[in-house]
């Protein structure tokens, strides 16, 4: 019998890990070699804002809670899409999310661009119950969120492990995180103004529960979700370019 | 190790292999995987060649056919906007009266209205546009800043208690929590409102009602009026009628004059295109139809 290359191979011991490594490396290479170049690839959005550490916390519970199991934020590029949801997504949308929560299916709508478009009482009623607003809806309900008080004195380190991974926050920001997240959710407080100091005068400071008081998990949420496709114009504008 | 032999049963050649008496058939792979295995791996080079594959740093294979995803969608839709054109450019000219005496137009303001209000606006309202707690009715004809196709097109468009500029606003002051109205006179002005609808009240509301009428004249009546119909341009809704936004029993009405209310709708104007809140605005004027 010939004495073919692999079969050579396959009887000695560590020619055989080498290659197995060689080979596996392709997966690994292809994936990588990409984000060698990442900063010249993503777009350039100047107006970019991050999230606020009540957005931050809303994002976490988002995680938490498992939303992006049937919840995309991705809007491709597909004419249904487009027309439906809005322009389609921007990987500069995308710049600040650690990690992405993209998704890969829809049992609900893609929320890509849900900021704005609903009301803070509709989503409070929405999270409450779902039912109660769209009857026909199959989503669960989260009514804890709103007997649930939000932790915040650990967003001084989430923020911090964000700046880790790429997150330009200031040294202001992750110290005042904390009180910052309260200040969002209660306008008429205090701390309500460093809120726009520090993170633009676009940030919606509100009281997103409807209890000014009271910093809820449901506070974090709503906050969150009114954010979303709202910290760049840059998806508009390409869009607004396309036409012409 | 032996060496490869012929099996005397099926007569293919083993792998020389044995175990204690056990030998492994050497079999070939079948012709048929072979060449789908060819028949795809030339797919792919095709396919490689043709539109865009391999990351180059910077940039990428572009492709001999030049396609870009990008281009195509906004192709696609700008055939579609193209395609409509027929009857989107007669709705963005002709005024609402025009449209309204056009059946041809109407029908799709009524095909392509259902699907942009179920898209945007069902959430909140419902999709038969009844609303619920808290969300206007839009099919009951008691409306908050006017009816009309252009006062419906304008709320759309700049919302109520929204973030546009020129936003229609409006509040309810918190008469009881922010100590305009004592505990008594907050429950005899709220079975006096009870009384405007022609709701039944007991003995208890009745006998408030006199003195809920000298409240309703001292505080409500700059916005709700004199007759308690509301006031379009106030946004203040009309309390004689049976429609209810917060609910018309007493402990509902008793919150409403207690807490306040400032209702929030969305600004649509940049979500949605001048046309098509035009095309909304009719749309959720027919909701009423189905009813009468």
């Amino acid at each position: 019998m010939r004495e073919f290359f692999h079969r050579k191979l396959e009887r000695s011991a560590i020619g055989f890990v080498l290659a197995i490594i060689g080979v596996s490396a392709i997966g690994g290479f292809v994936e990588i070699a990409p984000l060698f170049t990442i900063g010249d690839t993503v777009e350039k959005a100047p107006d970019m804002r991050v999230y606020t550490p009540l957005e931050l916390a809303g994002r976490n519970i988002y995680i938490r809670e498992g939303c992006y199991a049937c919840h995309s934020q991705m809007i491709r590029t597909l004419r249904d899409e487009v027309e439906r949801y809005g322009p389609y997504s921007l990987a500069v949308e995308s710049k600040y999310d650690h990690p992405m929560l993209w998704g890969s299916k829809r049992t609900g709508p893609d929320i890509a661009r849900l900021g704005g478009k609903y009301s803070d009482a509709w989503h409070v009623a929405h999270l409450i119950n779902p039912r109660d607003v769209v009857p026909q809806s199959v989503m669960p309900r989260y009514g804890w969120l709103m007997r649930n008080e939000l932790k915040t004195e650990d967003l001084g380190r989430h923020l911090k492990a964000q700046r880790a991974v790429g997150v330009p926050y200031t040294d202001a920001q992750i110290a005042n995180a904390s009180s910052d997240a309260y200040g969002q959710a209660s306008p008429d407080s205090a701390f309500a103004s460093g809120v726009s100091e520090r993170y633009g005068d676009a940030t919606n400071v509100r009281a997103f529960d409807g209890e000014p008081g009271r910093l809820t998990e449901m506070d974090a949420v709503v906050a969150y979700l009114q954010v979303l496709g709202r910290l760049t114009d840059a998806a508009h504008k390409q869009a607004a370019t396309a036409e012409k | 190790m032996a060496d490869a032999t012929r099996d005397p049963v099926t007569g293919t050649i083993t792998t020389g292999h044995e175990w204690n008496g056990i030998e492994e058939l050497d079999t070939p792979i079948p012709r048929v995987v072979l060449f789908f295995l060819a028949v795809t791996t030339l797919f792919s080079i095709g396919y490689w060649l043709l539109m865009p594959a391999w990351p180059l740093g910077v940039t990428y294979t572009k492709g001999l056919l030049g396609i870009d995803q990008r281009q195509v969608v906004a192709e696609q839709v700008r055939d579609a906007a193209a395609e409509r054109a027929s009857w989107t450019a007669k709705l963005g000219k002709a005024s609402f009266a025009e449209i309204a005496a056009d059946p041809a137009l109407m029908r799709h303001v009524r095909d392509t209205g259902r699907t942009l209000f179920e898209d945007n606006c069902a959430v909140c309202h419902g999709v038969q546009g009844k609303g619920g707690p808290g969300f206007p009715n839009l099919a009951a004809g008691s409306w908050l800043w006017g009816g009309s196709p252009e006062a419906i097109a304008e709320t759309i468009r700049v919302g109520i208690n929204g973030t546009a500029k020129d936003t229609r606003t409006a509040q309810m002051m918190a008469f009881g929590r922010d100590g305009v109205l004592q505990r008594e006179q907050v429950l005899a002005v709220a079975s006096y409102v009870r009384s405007l609808s022609g709701q039944t009240l007991d003995a208890t509301e009745q006998a408030r009602v006199p003195a809920g009428k000298e409240v309703f004249a001292a505080n409500c009546v700059a916005c709700h009026g004199e007759d308690a119909k509301g006031q379009h341009d106030l946004g203040a809704p009309d309390l004689t009628d049976a429609n209810w936004i917060y609910g018309g029993d007493l402990q509902s009405v008793v919150n409403s004059i207690h807490g306040g209310r400032m209702g929030h709708m969305p600004s649509w104007e940049g979500r949605l295109s001048p046309t098509d809140i035009k095309l909304l605005a009719l749309y959720v004027g027919t909701l009423g139809e189905a009813k009468r």
